[in-house]
């Protein structure tokens, strides 16, 4: 006979799960008993974080960086509900983690019993699945789903809560034989007809583009876009999520298209006769205006998510099937192409709209910071962001390489993920240089998860651009409210550099632009515990080129 | 246009939650619903009735199929079906006026099912439509109460729903 508790870490060790991020609670004290016998043999790291928040953003950033499953866990109540922003970015950005939550006893549950939250219901729109464990003997076959539903067809998070008694009274196991979902059935390979029809749409195109998302990232496609790219000479732009899965410094790369994206990925698009989408959602920071939007093109559509497709905008081509299977498919039956007069039409676009901003002797340009960054970690480092202007500068001049490289809260748009993301990313990937670039609001959303990382001895680099606003909030009362600045003066923010140090972080800084090498420099060699470095920077510069939200390329401001 | 949806399920508690979340969060209401087990076990039927445009729709069925606990989804447009709604309705009715009311009942081949000194209780299966010109018949009477379901269909012949 073992307890639930016991089979949970025994159904963890199955899943491959080294290492959790969480904090215990009263109805937890069971399942931490039981992870603490496993903690002490070595096969698994318990990570204690200071808020529940920072554990869930750990699990995401640990997922993406590792294409692993992330596990999270928290207490009932409050615990449980300081998860659902993370629960919700990941849901929203397609992360495979898996978040464990305690319960009250079954015999009070619906009482309004102390620290009871209807965590189940609370989440049901921001998870893939959720389980309420109401029998011990069902949790390791619940497990085994979990996992196998978080990390197949479009990855997403799946919630388990288990009740204090559930997890206490013992039961004979049986080790489930594998993953009993009958209702989900993720496609994996597409139709054959419809992927030779898109080779046949290719071949008829004068002037196509690769539109690529996250999806190819989850998907482990990035070898066969690359294959399909130079096969076909076809350019190539990426979403947000999609950042690294195709090398930016390529000659075929148009870079990130969108909002805040590079002027001629958003030219070329107008321009298109023919997008090919492959794991991208035509997501409104991508498209503005939808009516507007690649009004000459056809529209092929690779998504392992049927829902996806035909959703925003009406599709030629519909695959349905993973698109790594897909790709690898398609390619044989592609027409090879030459370079021609398309590729040197982007060729110009892309020289006559460079993006560029304003170089100041005195003052850091927060662009500036970041191309600095990108030349001294020869842009190799894992970048993770938080969300607002330093967002969109990063995802604009930290040029990457490779998939997982770029990790970004996207869909939900959630300040604060740096961070914990960062810490979550540098423990699966010990041996990488991790650093995020945060905005000083976005940081102190979650700043207190230093504590997580110097406790792990994780060297993550949190390099903020410090410019005392919520700077995007702000670029947007410049541009559309008559510069009304309105709540987003942060007047009173702490020190980064003592707050840094009151952690047994290192903290350094900033302030002139000759200042900038050597400090990053100096940051770059703390190889012990996280190191925050506040970058002062010009107070009032916008993220530019900008297409208004909700409007076309033809409203494409440049200043 | 009303479209009428049935989901096969599998019989988990929250499932009709899920199902009802997703019509909900695009402000779709639902018109009506019948939930009940089949003769499989472990499985559950729905059919739920639902005014919306074909595109919406089209979503919210691909998004149905997504959960994890649904098992199949149709969305009978076009299919040929046989459906069926039942109404109880209760009826003020004394002496006088209680033959009449048993006539409207038998065109409308309804069934008496409770008779008081001062009620009728109508019970009467058919279409929406069928219902909805009962009700109205009975309406001059005095209509105490109404108790009707949702709707059930399945397609007709071999064919599965």
């Amino acid at each position: 006979m073992i307890t639930a508790a016991e089979a949970l870490v025994q159904g963890l060790s199955r899943a491959g799960v080294d290492v959790i991020f969480g904090i215990p609670g009263g109805v937890l004290i069971p399942i931490y008993d039981k992870l603490l016998d496993a903690c002490q043999s070595g096969a698994l790291r318990n990570i204690l974080v200071r808020h529940e928040q920072g554990a869930a953003h750990m699990a995401d950033g640990y997922a993406r960086a590792s294409g692993r499953v992330g596990v999270c866990v928290a207490t009932s109540g409050p615990g449980a509900t300081n998860l659902v922003t993370g629960i919700a970015t990941a849901y929203m950005d397609s992360v495979p983690i898996v978040a464990l939550t305690g319960q009250v006893r079954t015999s009070v549950i619906g009482t309004d019993a102390f620290q009871e939250a209807d965590i189940f219901g609370i989440t049901m729109p921001v998870v893939k699945h959720s389980y309420l464990v109401k029998r011990g003997q069902d949790l390791p076959q619940i497990l085994c789903d979990a996992f196998y539903i978080a990390s197949s067809g479009r990855p997403g998070p799946v919630l388990i809560d288990i009740p204090a008694d559930v997890s206490v009274a013992p039961f004979e196991p049986v080790v489930p034989e594998g993953p009993d979902t009958p209702g989900y059935r993720p496609t994996v390979r597409g139709n054959y007809r419809t992927i030779r029809r898109a080779a046949e749409v290719i071949a008829e195109a004068q002037r196509p583009l690769l539109y690529v998302g996250g999806g190819a990232v989850s998907s482990g496609a990035a070898d066969e876009v690359r294959k399909l790219a130079e096969l076909t000479n076809i350019p190539v732009f990426t979403t947000l999520l999609g950042k690294g899965v195709f090398p930016e410094t390529h000659r075929l790369s148009l870079g990130m298209a969108g909002m805040h994206g590079t002027a001629y990925a958003n030219y070329a698009i107008q321009e298109s006769d023919l997008l090919i989408a492959i794991g991208a959602r035509f997501d409104d920071r991508v498209t503005g205006d939808l009516k507007k939007f690649a009004p000459m093109a056809r529209a092929i559509h690779i998504d392992v998510d049927p829902a996806e497709i035909g959703k925003n905008v009406s599709v030629t081509v519909p695959i349905v099937g993973d698109c790594k299977t897909v790709l690898a498919e398609m390619i044989p039956m592609v027409k090879p192409r030459e370079a021609d007069h398309w590729n040197a039409r982007c060729d110009d676009l892309k020289a006559q709209y460079p993006l560029r901003y304003k170089q100041s002797a005195d003052t850091i340009m927060p662009q500036q910071a970041i191309e600095e960054l990108h030349r001294l970690t020869s842009g190799e480092a894992i970048v993770v962001t938080g969300v607002g202007q330093h967002q969109m500068w990063s995802a604009q001049h930290y040029l990457c390489s490779r998939p997982r490289q770029f990790l970004s809260s996207g869909g939900l748009g959630t300040m604060g993920y740096a961070l914990p993301a960062a810490l979550g990313a540098q423990v699966a990937c010990p041996d990488q240089l991790v650093v995020a670039i945060d905005g000083d609001g976005s940081f102190q959303m979650t700043l207190q998860e230093l504590a997580t990382g110097v406790a792990e001895r994780l060297p993550v680099k949190v390099m903020i651009l410090n410019n005392g606003y919520l700077g995007m909030v702000r670029q947007w009362q410049d541009l559309f409210y008559s510069k009304r600045y309105s709540g987003v003066d942060l007047a009173g923010s702490v020190d980064f550099v003592k707050l840094a140090e009151a952690y047994g972080a290192v903290g350094l800084r900033a302030t002139r632009p000759d200042e900038l090498v050597p400090t990053l420099e100096r940051a770059m060699a703390v190889t012990d515990r996280p190191c925050v470095i506040d970058v002062v920077v010009d107070r009032e510069a916008n993220v530019m080129p900008m297409i208004p939200s909700g409007r076309s390329v033809d409203d494409m401001r440049f200043e | 246009m009303t479209h009428t949806i049935t989901a096969i399920v599998q019989d988990h508690p929250g499932v009709l939650a899920r199902v009802a979340g997703l019509f909900a969060r695009r402000g779709f209401n639902i018109a009506s619903l019948s939930v009940n087990r089949t003769h499989r076990p472990g499985m559950s039927r729905m059919v739920i009735c639902v005014d919306g445009d074909q595109l919406t729709l089209e979503q919210i069925t691909k998004q149905l199929h997504k959960l994890v606990e649904v098992l199949k989804v149709w969305d009978h447009v076009d299919d040929p079906v046989v459906q069926r709604e039942l109404a109880l309705i209760k009826v003020d009715a004394d002496a006088r006026t209680r033959s009449e009311i048993f006539q409207i009942a038998t065109i409308f081949r309804a069934q008496i099912v409770d008779v008081s000194d001062r009620t009728v209780t109508i019970e009467c299966t058919g279409l929406t439509d069928k219902i909805d010109a009962l009700v109205r018949m009975l309406e001059p009477f005095g209509i105490k109460e109404t108790a009707r379901t949702g709707r059930v269909i399945l397609v007709r012949g071999f064919q599965d729903t």
